[in-house]
């Protein structure tokens, strides 16, 4: 009671005028969050800190909401979660603005006018829901379930997943798929009969040596990963960064390679090469675990550096020298397998490459390369079974991307436009969470699309220019204002993670659990959703690992114990693999049964012609994506995105640093006004910018018209036979003046 | 007690969290800032260095900002904190010309704003805002005149600088190179 009395003290003196700030800071003295006992909070309602999992990224950091004079006040990281270890990156740090923004979405919105129009009535929750599922039902009746799809990231779009698979869908596409690490997971899996997963399992923390193949950790700010990263940099570890750019992670390595882009492949083979000719493999990993070293060996005969010089730009002796410096670190070297992949459609068999470097490092469940993630065991109640769907998304390809695992995103797209030679074509979408227009390449064909359906309901939480589009818009209250899920992570430690509410919904703002659950009632589906509050549901799988919310809401992260012994697996032990053969497969037996490539091959991609550059495209550390240029905090930070253009380039162009400029692709497809930005840090035969700006809702009024959108620019794609990745890097720009 | 600050370009991302914890922690109104990121570049592709700084007030030792104070509301605390007073700021911009760092701005509400090494904090034993959420550990705080402090042996052991020495303020804000 002392501590609340000092509190109100501090509001007293606070509120007596601007000087509130030097006078309260000797009262904030008295008071330390930190020392509230939170169950006091939780059961007096004095607001206090609150436990959540960040959903402004991936990343998922667990950590606490803190309030001040019951205003929200600051997130910190927990220092128990392994994800962020107590420190949430920029934009987790700035996620209060993704609550205070006031261009959220605030009522659902009834679409009046055609699609595009954007013009909407406010409806009541009963209206919106009645609007879904009279048009579910009716999909369902003329075409059958499997008609309706779900595009979906994020926490919340579990519950969509359910309610689609209860309705008899499994077209379920996560646009991180296709769009960005599905090739990744492919690669892993044909290489060593499992993925690396997310967070990574790669063990940077304990690496001696790093090879980034256009990773550009630190301008992407997956927290752990970052974290780890500058640990192995600050213990010296020797880091090799193949990147067309100076990304901040080649200003910390030993080695910047400036490749000349597309060509990392013929890299990956003269570094092959190389480490087999000069025998400076791990002979007894290769002997014990591999499969098919002679084939590879064979392959591989004549990429020598000298032939890769050429084609990568790399001179021999220094592809030599940072394969021998890989060689002489093993096995804590790790050749990153990067995470947003989809480059140029032959991606799956260059992630490849890499993974065979590090089975020949013997870097796979080493220390310093891949370790073993220990698993989270946490029941979920038992579900009626899912009725079967007639048909899937892969029938609407009939033979192609036979390694897919997901459905694809951009596949559902083009399943939706009616074609003879489909008989599958998608009446019906739910898009959670993911602004297809910018995420999706091809923003035309997505449009198309998307005038093709009978049904489209978008459940976002701010006005993204998808929800333009939607027939009903279902807005979402934010992480900070909702239970979700338990985060229930593998990593070095297993761990569960519990959010919940620090603040009641802004507006008339729903949680997805709530909105998913009553759209299950309405089409009798209430068996899948057996939880009417979805606390009970959590307490149920809370109960299976001997917790509770009470205790979770008091720890906010529970590490659980493990009956693993180690993380590493690969010392000498016998270890059956998951591939055809058992063995860590350099040739890979799947990929020639399905008539690809063994062993990856590199062939040249198309370059860009006189007066045009290669458009690359990257991250910001304080945005995601399209996600937060909105967040008020964040766009405080950075509010438009420059194209980056080398001196001699911009000198041949009359172009000026800071100067406006509009970029134009190969299909005459033009850009908003960018800004340029001058700098030695990129090679003269592409152009960078940051994705997630240039947004063209007017709604979203802090983004609006700030910088331009690749998205617009990729109209262009090369899909990746294997898995139907979309290669993004295959587009080129050249340069107009602002027309002013 | 001397509180100083070393910051590691050889860590620092620039990721700008130390700002955004900085201004939800301190309430700095969005457009302004306490402490911010400067990137410096050198060299000619494919030759080049870059050092990346969080920067911010350095509480240097020989403050002009506190001296050319009319009313004295830039003053200076225990460990050599340098503070401005928001009652008894009369917003007349003469420490801003006089502090070569461009490290003061005048908040919104008429008085001169500024890092306060977060004091208020550190008066509970816990670590500046900025620094314990910098995801890379690039910053290390503590008191300079005891000689176990962490910034006490990155200085004994690691090479660094001031800005603007030349200045002959004599910072509290040190970069490790
Ligand atoms: S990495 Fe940053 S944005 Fe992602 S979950 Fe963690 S704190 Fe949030
Ligand atoms: S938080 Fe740390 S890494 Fe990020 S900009 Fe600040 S000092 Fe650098
Ligand atoms: S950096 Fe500027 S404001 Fe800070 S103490 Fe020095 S002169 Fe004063």
């Amino acid at each position: 009671m002392t501590k609340s009395l000092n509190r109100r003290e501090f509001i007293k003196i606070a509120g007596i005028g601007a000087g509130g700030f030097a006078a309260g800071a000797s009262a904030l003295h008295a008071w330390n969050p930190f020392q509230i006992d939170p169950t006091q909070i939780a059961s007096s309602g004095i607001p206090g800190v609150t436990p959540t999992y960040c959903e402004i990224c991936f990343w998922k950091c667990a950590g606490w909401v803190h309030k001040k004079d019951n205003e929200p006040w600051k997130i910190v990281g927990n220092p128990d979660d392994p994800h962020s270890n107590g420190r949430f990156c920029p934009r987790g740090t700035g996620g209060l603005g993704a609550y205070t923004d006031p261009d959220r979405l605030k009522t659902p919105l009834i679409r009046v006018e055609e699609r595009g129009k954007q013009v909407f009535r406010e409806a009541t929750w009963d209206e919106a829901f009645d609007y879904i599922t009279d048009k579910m039902n009716l999909i369902k009746e003329k075409w059958g379930p499997e008609c309706v799809a779900l595009f979906t990231h994020g926490s919340g779009g579990d519950y969509f997943k359910n309610l689609i698979k209860a309705y008899g869908s499994n077209n379920i596409a996560a646009p991180s798929y296709a769009q960005c690490r599905g090739p990744r997971e492919e690669a892993y899996v044909l290489t060593f009969g499992e993925a690396v997963g997310s967070p990574e399992r790669t063990d940077m923390q304990n690496s001696k040596c790093i090879v980034l193949i256009g990773s550009h950790i630190g301008e992407n700010m997956h927290n752990g990963q970052v974290q780890e990263f500058t640990e192995a940099v600050a213990a010296g570890a020797t880091v090799i960064t193949v990147d067309p750019r100076f990304s901040t992670a080649a200003s910390k390595s030993k080695y910047w390679l400036p490749i000349k882009p597309s060509t990392d492949l013929a890299l990956l083979l003269a570094w092959i090469n190389v480490i087999i000719e000069e025998e400076l493999y791990d002979k007894d990993y290769v002997e014990k675990y591999t499969y098919g070293f002679q084939q590879l060996k064979e392959s591989v005969k004549n990429n020598t550096p000298e032939w890769a010089y050429p084609i990568t730009t790399i001179k021999p002796h220094i592809i030599r020298e940072t394969a021998r410096e890989m060689a002489k670190n093993a096995p804590a070297t790790i050749v990153h397998p990067g995470r947003h992949v989809t480059w140029y459609g032959d991606d799956t068999q260059r992630v490849r490459a890499g993974a065979i470097l590090n089975a020949l490092l013997g870097s796979w469940g080493r220390r310093g390369g891949f370790y073993s993630q220990v698993k989270a065991k946490v029941k979920s109640p038992a579900l009626p079974p899912y009725p079967k769907p007639k048909k899937d998304w892969k029938d609407a390809f009939p033979g192609k991307y036979p390694l897919a695992n997901l459905a694809i995103s951009q596949g559902i797209c083009d399943a939706t436009i009616p074609s003879v030679e489909r008989d599958c074509s998608f009446k019906g979408w739910f898009v959670y969470g993911t602004n297809l227009l910018m995420t999706l390449p091809q923003p035309k064909k997505t449009l198309e699309a998307i005038q093709n359906l009978e049904l489209l309901v978008v459940v976002d939480i701010l006005p993204a220019e998808i929800t333009g589009y939607a027939d009903v818009i279902l807005p979402e209250c934010t992480y900070l204002e909702r239970y979700d899920d338990l985060r229930v992570s593998a990593g070095r430690v297993a761990n569960v993670a519990l959010r919940a509410p620090a603040f009641e919904p802004k507006y008339d703002t729903k949680p997805a659990y709530w909105m998913a659950r009553e759209l299950a009632l309405r089409l009798n589906l209430g068996e899948y959703f057996p939880y009417e509050k979805i606390e009970d549901y959590l307490e149920y799988r809370l109960k299976s690992i001997g917790s509770s919310l009470d205790e979770m809401k008091k720890l906010g992260v529970k590490q659980l114990p493990s009956d693993q012994n180690s993380l590493y697996f690969l010392e000498g032990e016998d270890f059956e693999f998951y591939t055809p053969t058992g063995k860590i497969e350099l040739y890979s037996t799947q990929l020639a049964n399905a008539g690809f490539d063994p062993i990856p091959q590199y062939t040249a991609h198309e370059e860009p012609g006189e007066g045009y550059y290669r458009l690359l495209y990257g991250r910001a550390p304080m945005h995601t994506f399209g996600r937060t240029a909105n967040n008020p905090n964040l766009a405080d930070l950075m509010d438009e995105n420059e194209v980056w253009i080398n001196p001699k380039v911009a000198k041949e162009w009359g172009i000026r640093h800071r100067d406006y400029i509009i970029l134009e692709n190969q299909d005459g497809i033009k850009s908003a006004k960018i800004r340029a930005k001058v700098t030695e840090r990129i090679r003269h035969d592409c152009v960078y910018m940051v994705h997630g700006f240039g947004h063209s809702q007017k709604q979203m009024r802090r983004s609006f018209n700030k910088g331009a959108n690749d998205s617009d620019l990729i109209s262009k794609i090369n899909v990746d036979p294997i898995m139907g990745g979309t290669g993004m890097r295959v587009n080129f720009v050249t340069f107009r003046r602002e027309v002013a | 007690m001397r509180y100083a600050m070393a910051i590691d370009t050889k860590r620092c991302v620039g990721c700008s969290d130390c700002v955004v914890a900085c201004q939800t922690e301190n309430n700095v109104p969005t457009g302004y800032c306490r402490d911010w990121i400067v990137e410096d570049m050198a060299g000619q592709y494919p030759e080049l260095h870059l050092e990346i700084r969080s920067e911010r007030c350095n509480h240097c030792e020989d403050a002009p900002c506190v001296r050319c104070c009319p009313t004295s509301a830039s003053h200076v605390v225990e460990g050599g904190v340098v503070l401005v007073d928001h009652d008894d700021c009369i917003g007349c911009k003469a420490c801003i010309a006089s502090c070569p760092y461009d490290a003061r701005f005048v908040h919104p509400k008429g008085y001169v704003d500024k890092c306060t090494f977060c004091i208020h904090r550190v008066r509970e034993g816990k670590k500046p805002a900025c620094v314990s959420v910098c995801p890379t550990h690039a910053m290390i705080f503590g008191d300079l005149d005891d000689k176990n402090s962490d910034i006490s042996k990155a200085l004994r052991t690691r090479q660094h600088k001031t800005l603007i020495p030349e200045a002959g303020t004599r910072p509290h804000v040190y970069y490790l190179l």
